[in-house]
């Protein structure tokens, strides 16, 4: 039987579209120091340090870890450093748990980030391989069509994704740390706005973020005492599918499916809608809410939409999702995994300040990446599983 | 800790180009390691270790996933380290209890590209990689440190390369091999001083797969599993002016946490690329003169970038297995002048 594992430190930085006044130590620092001062811990207490961050391109620092050795305070420590595409914040997270539930190591910080203002995101995302098509249009290009494919399948109402991108970002006015803050929000705004990658306009976009995101973790015997409760590990899952193959299911993958029920069972959980109080879900695109409640198991497939028009995923609804804002409003990519999975934390510890829900025990945090092949899941609870 | 066995290494034949791409080099060894580990896929769990940078382009470790084989969807990682440390990462997985059995591998191809530039990519974005330090000039810089340091010669360097290219006339695998003269080669002219062309590595192209098993697991499968009985890997300061480069602190913590002296060693896999480094090495881990230092060759005889730290874990099973050596250390490094280092113990029965 594993060691048990709980979040006991989180820390993020205010993300901004560029943060020209730290460097990128800086500003994973930042993010580090604040989930140290949430535990009540220094550096000297970690154990081990584990880095996430999506392609080294993004800033064009190849390996930074060896950069950031000293910035993370890891000199003399294990360092590992984790890229699984964009599911990697979340994959990070679980890789440092995994290091606390194996009884190696009692407390480890892991950090994640991205200074997408050092470089282009679109130019690095343009991929350009030998005897393979570009998609010169970013990740937009490549998951508008499997949004119009849900689209037509489902039969959901064209305004679902301006529902959705309202929502996220309305939650986003309530967390001091989203980017996009934007108080004049309305449906006839994000309605008006461009349409960029039919159906996405630009208000059902991502933004470009600059960011970390830091927890520490802890085993039981080497708890805390910080100002907030742990928030204890219920489970950990991890699936990747291949990129492209002929007949493969894009729109409700595979495994996205897979992922979801492995982290249920283990964490004993049957209706997740029910037993599960708030969900932090990868939502890039608006339309991805309504996606990922179907294949996360909250909705029948088909049914996703209508949570989302009912308002079950509001902050007053049944299954509130993204009451951060989410990646629709802020989007350090790297970070953007483990802000879902520390958001999650948050809710369950009772310090999401304007955007908590009041009352939660168990939440979901959720990160996917590549052609919505990689996926990465936990389950979090106020109560030691 | 439970017991975990590596119970089959595969490695390509390193070459200086490979005109295959990434997923054409990897699927032959994938499919050797599977078949030879005795396990039916799909495994517990998988892990690789690449770079983005060797490739020029992001997310190259995604279509490795072709090779791996991942359908139905498995449980998978990647590190953008050394084999190595994905190794390690799968270690980890199946202390948690969470996999009993997990498939290894890595891959670099640095054919494409100038590695020893590509490599300055690594440094200090703001201080140091503006300057484009190539990787053989700092390495260079260390050598020199570790000449002075130890009072040995240029000729000691010499003959760790005529060791290890002899050494490596037993390893199909190698890209290169052969008998050099410590006389000609001093002769040779430098490529960074004090460094020569023997001192250095080849630069090529290859990848390499591992299986790990747990206890029950591996001795049901493997006729002779190789137990890892200690694992442990540290890192220190980026700058190079923050350290003293004549030593490798990490390597000797490393060492200690892994257990290295707890009984003799017969053989050591040390992952250096150049010959300074060996002697580093032998020093921080404390390794005595009759210990068998790199009967592959070494990274001095075929180099593939992000798979030859894991090819040293591989290499030293493969002396256990094979009962030629019954207790042996592997070590794997990464970032410039030994920056970060990972130190494994394995035994045999």
């Amino acid at each position: 039987m594993a060691s048990l594992c709980a979040v006991v430190g989180i820390g993020q930085t205010h993300h901004t579209a560029r943060r020209d006044d730290v460097s990128i130590a800086g500003l994973v620092r930042e993010a580090a120091l604040r989930a140290l001062e949430d535990a009540a811990l220094d550096w000297r207490d970690i154990d081990a340090v584990v880095l996430g961050k999506a392609p080294d391109m993004f800033e064009g620092v190849m390996m930074p870890e060896l950069y950031l050795a000293d910035a993370l305070g890891a000199v003399g420590k294990p360092l590992l450093r984790v890229h699984t595409a964009g599911s990697v914040g979340g994959s990070t997270a679980i890789v440092a748990a995994s290091l606390i539930q194996a009884g190696i190591h009692e407390r480890v910080l892991t950090v994640a980030f991205e200074k997408q203002s050092e470089s282009n995101a679109m130019w690095a995302l343009t991929v350009s391989t030998p005897l393979q098509a570009t998609v010169v249009a970013g990740a937009g290009g490549y998951f508008s069509p499997l949004i119009r494919g849900y689209m037509r399948r489902s039969g959901a109402p064209e305004d679902t994704g301006i529902r959705v991108a309202l929502k996220d970002r309305s939650n986003a006015l309530k967390n001091p740390y989203a980017h996009l803050r934007e108080p004049d929000i309305s449906f006839e705004r994000v309605a008006s706005s461009p349409m960029l990658w039919d159906p996405i306009r630009f208000h059902e976009t991502c933004p470009s973020s600059d960011g970390a995101c830091a927890m520490v973790l802890s085993s039981e015997r080497a708890l805390s005492r910080g100002a907030h409760p742990p928030a204890w590990v219920h489970s950990t899952a991890m699936r990747s599918e291949p990129t492209q193959f002929a007949g493969q299911e894009k729109i409700n993958p595979l495994a996205g499916r897979e992922c979801a029920k492995e982290l249920y069972r283990k964490a004993g959980i049957s209706d997740p809608r029910r037993q599960i109080d708030v969900a932090e879900i990868y939502v890039p695109f608006s339309w991805f809410e309504p996606m990922w409640m179907e294949n996360l198991g909250f909705a029948p497939e088909g049914d996703g939409w209508k949570m989302t028009y009912e308002g079950a995923t509001a902050l007053d609804g049944d299954m509130p999702v993204n009451c951060s804002g989410g990646v629709l409003s802020s989007n350090p990519i790297g970070a953007s995994g483990m802000l879902r999975f520390a958001e999650a934390a948050m809710q369950v510890r009772g310090q999401a300040g304007e955007h908590q829900i009041d009352g939660a025990r168990i939440a979901l945090g959720h990160a996917y990446g590549g052609g919505s092949q990689f996926f990465s899941m936990w389950i979090v609870g106020s109560d030691r599983p | 800790m439970r017991e975990v066995a590596v119970v089959s290494f595969a490695q390509s034949r390193h070459v200086r180009r490979d005109t295959r791409n990434e997923v054409e080099i990897l699927m032959p060894v994938v499919h050797e390691v599977v078949e030879r580990s005795g396990i039916e896929r799909p495994f517990d769990f998988t892990c690789s270790g690449s770079t983005d940078f060797l490739q020029g382009q992001p997310f190259a470790f995604v279509m490795a996933l072709d090779a791996a084989g991942a359908w139905p969807p498995i449980s998978e990682s990647h590190v953008e380290m050394d084999g190595a440390w994905a190794l390690y990462e799968a270690w980890v997985k199946i202390q948690t209890g969470q996999a009993d059995h997990a498939l290894v591998y890595s891959f670099g191809k640095s054919s494409p590209g100038d590695l020893p530039e590509v490599l300055s990519r690594q440094l200090d974005p703001y201080v140091l990689a503006p300057l484009w330090p190539d990787a053989v000039s700092l390495a260079a810089l260390q050598a020199r440190a570790w000449l002075e340091a130890s009072g040995h010669s240029e000729r000691e360097l010499a003959e760790v390369a005529v060791r290890s290219r002899q050494s490596a006339k037993a390893n199909p695998n190698a890209l290169l091999s052969g008998d050099l003269e410590v006389a000609k080669l001093l002769a040779e002219p430098y490529l960074a001083a004090p460094l020569r062309r023997h001192d250095c590595p080849p630069i090529c192209d290859g990848a390499a797969a591992l299986v790990l098993a747990a206890g029950d697991v591996a001795r049901r499968v493997s006729r002779r599993p190789v137990w890892i009985r200690g694992i442990d890997h540290r890192v220190e300061a980026h700058s190079l002016g923050a350290r003293n480069l004549a030593e490798s602190p990490s390597t000797r913590l490393a060492g200690e946490r892994a257990g290295v002296g707890r009984g003799r060693v017969d053989v050591a896999e040390l992952h250096a690329p150049f010959t300074h480094q060996e002697w580093i090495l032998r020093e921080a881990l404390g390794l005595e003169a009759g210990v068998d230092v790199n009967p592959s060759g070494g990274a001095l005889c075929a180099n593939p970038m992000m798979a030859a730290g894991l090819i040293r874990i591989g290499e030293a099973a493969r002396r256990i297995a094979e009962g030629t050596a019954r207790r042996a250390v592997a070590h794997a490094t990464s970032g410039p002048c030994l920056q970060q280092n990972l130190v494994c113990v394995l035994e045999g029965e």
